[in-house]
C-alpha cells in the first residue's frame, strides 16, 4: 500500500461513515456489524473528511483552530488517517 | 417496573418476513412461521423504525425470511438511512437481478450479507431445498460487487460441509469481501430438530478450528467464527445479554429480546402495532424478566462469569433443561450439563439422517 500523502484527499470506503449519536451524545464510526468509537478529537478530524479535501488543508485548518504547532498536528492526523486506510475505514 | 441503569438498544433485527424461497434445515426462524396476511405493513414498520432512531438503535439488520421477498424494501432501507441508521440486508441472494440490486444501491444500502450453505453445488441444493442455488448466490455477489456495496459472505457450518472451509476462504478472498462469517450451527428451532443430521463430531470441529486459525494467520480478511455451543464450556453471552443490545421485530410486529423467545411458554410479547417501542425496551415484562443478573439461579447468581456470558441462552434452557430460568445446560457447572454430552456423542453417529427442512405449518 502507497503511504498517505498530504496531498492525497481520503474519503470514507461505503460501508463506513461518521455520524453523531445524539441519544448517547458521543461520535461513531458506523461500519459493518459495528459502530467503532470516535473520540473528540479524531471526529473532528474526521469531520473534515469528503474524499475532495486534501490532507494538508485539513491540517492547515485544524493549525488556525488550535493552539499547536504544524508538525505535532501534522504528525497526529497522518498517523490517525493512515491507521483507518489501513484498516479499510477510509480509501485514497 | 423501569430500570434506570438500562442502556438503550444498539441495534434491531428487523423480520420483515418469514416467507422464503429456500428451504434450509437449520433456518433461525421459529418452527411456527408467520403468514403474509400477519405481516406488518409499510407504513408501521417506518413508524417503528422512526421510533427506533429515537430510542438510540444505531444499525437495522433487514432480515427474514427472505427480506427481498417483500416489495417495500427499498422503501424501508430508504426510510432508515434518511433516519441515519446504518442499514445492512441479510440475504440469500436469490432474488437479486440487476434491477433489484440497482434499487438496494439507490436506496443506499450500506452493507449486505449474502448466506452460503456450501461450496459443492450439489450439497448448497440440497441444504436449502432449492435447485442450483449456487450459480445463483455467485451472480448476486457478482453484482453486489459490481454495484460496490460492501459485502460479508455468511457460511453456516455443519458436519458436511467442514472439509470445505479452506474453499470458503477462497472464495471470500476471490469475490474481495472484507467479511467472512463462519457460523457453526446453532441447535434452536429447526436445527434443533435437525440436530442428528448436522452436529459435528469433536473431530471435526477440531479441523474447523485448525483452517480458521490458519486463514486468520494469512490477514486481509476479517473472519467473524462463532463456534457451536456444544463444544464450550461455557455458554455464550446470548444476543448480548437478554434485553442488553437486541431488538428483534417479527414479521406480526412482536418485539422480542430474541428471534427464538417465542418458544418460552406463558411469556407474553409485546406488538409494535399497539406498543411505543421505548416502553416494550424499558417497561415491558418480556424484556425486564431476564435483563441483568437479579433473575439468576445458581450456579449463576454466584458465578465470576455472570456478567460475561449473562447466563448463557434462555431458549436452550428452555429446550434441553426444560425452563427458561435455569443455567444453560452448555455450561459445564449446569446440573443438566449431561444432556450436552449425550447430544455430543450421538454427533459420533455418521449414518445418513434425513432433514427436516423448514415450512409452513398446514
Amino acid at each position: 500500500m502507497t503511504p498517505l500523502t498530504e496531498q492525497d484527499s481520503p474519503g470514507f470506503t461505503r460501508g463506513y461513515r461518521l455520524q453523531h449519536d445524539k441519544v448517547r451524545d458521543q461520535w461513531l464510526i458506523q461500519a459493518p456489524e459495528r459502530a467503532l468509537i470516535a473520540d473528540p478529537i479524531a471526529a473532528i478530524v474526521l469531520q473534515l473528511l469528503d474524499g475532495k479535501r486534501s490532507v494538508a488543508s485539513i491540517i492547515d485548518e485544524l493549525c488556525s483552530r488550535f493552539d499547536a504547532p504544524r508538525e505535532t498536528i501534522a504528525h497526529d492526523v497522518m498517523a490517525l488517517l493512515s491507521g483507518l486506510i489501513e484498516k479499510r475505514v477510509l480509501r485514497l | 417496573m423501569t430500570t434506570p441503569t438500562v442502556a438503550p438498544p444498539m441495534s434491531m433485527l428487523a423480520e420483515l418476513t418469514h416467507r422464503c424461497p429456500l428451504s434450509c434445515p437449520y433456518c433461525s426462524n421459529p418452527l411456527e412461521l408467520e403468514r403474509k396476511a400477519q405481516e406488518l405493513d409499510t407504513r408501521t414498520w417506518k413508524r417503528v423504525m422512526d421510533e427506533a432512531a429515537e430510542l438510540g438503535v444505531l444499525q437495522v439488520h433487514f432480515s427474514g425470511g427472505e427480506p427481498m421477498a417483500r416489495p417495500d424494501l427499498y422503501e424501508l432501507i430508504a426510510h432508515a438511512r434518511h433516519l441515519n441508521l446504518y442499514t445492512n440486508l441479510i440475504t440469500s441472494g436469490v432474488l437479486i437481478n440487476s434491477d433489484s440490486m440497482r434499487a438496494l444501491d439507490e436506496a443506499g444500502l450500506d452493507h449486505i450479507q449474502l448466506s452460503f450453505q456450501d461450496i459443492d453445488q450439489k450439497e448448497a441444493d440440497r441444504l436449502s431445498g432449492f435447485k442450483e442455488v449456487q450459480p445463483r448466490k455467485l451472480e448476486a455477489a457478482r453484482l453486489i460487487n459490481e454495484a460496490g456495496i460492501p459485502i460479508t459472505l455468511n457460511f453456516v457450518l455443519q458436519k458436511h460441509n467442514i472439509s470445505r472451509i479452506p474453499a470458503m476462504f477462497q472464495l471470500a478472498r476471490e469475490l474481495d469481501a472484507q467479511r467472512i462469517e463462519m457460523a457453526h450451527t446453532q441447535y434452536y428451532g429447526w436445527a434443533l430438530k435437525n440436530r442428528l443430521a448436522l452436529l459435528p463430531s469433536p473431530e471435526q470441529l477440531q479441523e474447523a478450528d485448525r483452517y480458521v486459525k490458519a486463514e486468520e494467520e494469512k490477514g486481509g480478511l476479517a473472519i467473524d467464527y462463532v463456534t457451536p455451543d456444544y463444544y464450550a464450556d461455557r455458554p455464550k453471552p446470548c444476543m448480548g445479554g437478554w434485553g442488553r443490545r437486541f431488538i428483534n421485530i417479527s414479521p406480526s410486529g412482536r418485539a422480542l429480546p430474541c428471534h427464538a423467545a417465542e418458544t418460552i411458554p406463558h411469556l407474553s410479547f409485546e406488538n409494535v402495532r399497539e406498543t411505543s417501542l421505548s416502553s416494550i425496551w424499558y417497561q415491558s415484562e418480556s424484556f425486564n424478566l431476564f435483563r441483568g443478573t437479579t433473575w439468576m439461579p445458581e450456579p449463576c447468581a454466584s458465578c465470576d462469569h455472570k456478567e460475561v456470558d449473562w447466563g448463557g441462552c434462555r431458549c436452550q434452557a428452555l429446550a434441553l433443561a426444560g425452563k427458561a430460568n435455569l443455567t444453560d445446560p452448555i455450561c459445564t457447572l449446569s446440573p443438566f450439563h449431561k444432556v450436552v454430552e449425550t447430544a455430543v456423542a450421538e454427533a459420533q453417529n455418521t449414518e445418513p439422517q434425513t432433514l427436516h427442512y423448514r415450512k409452513f405449518s398446514s
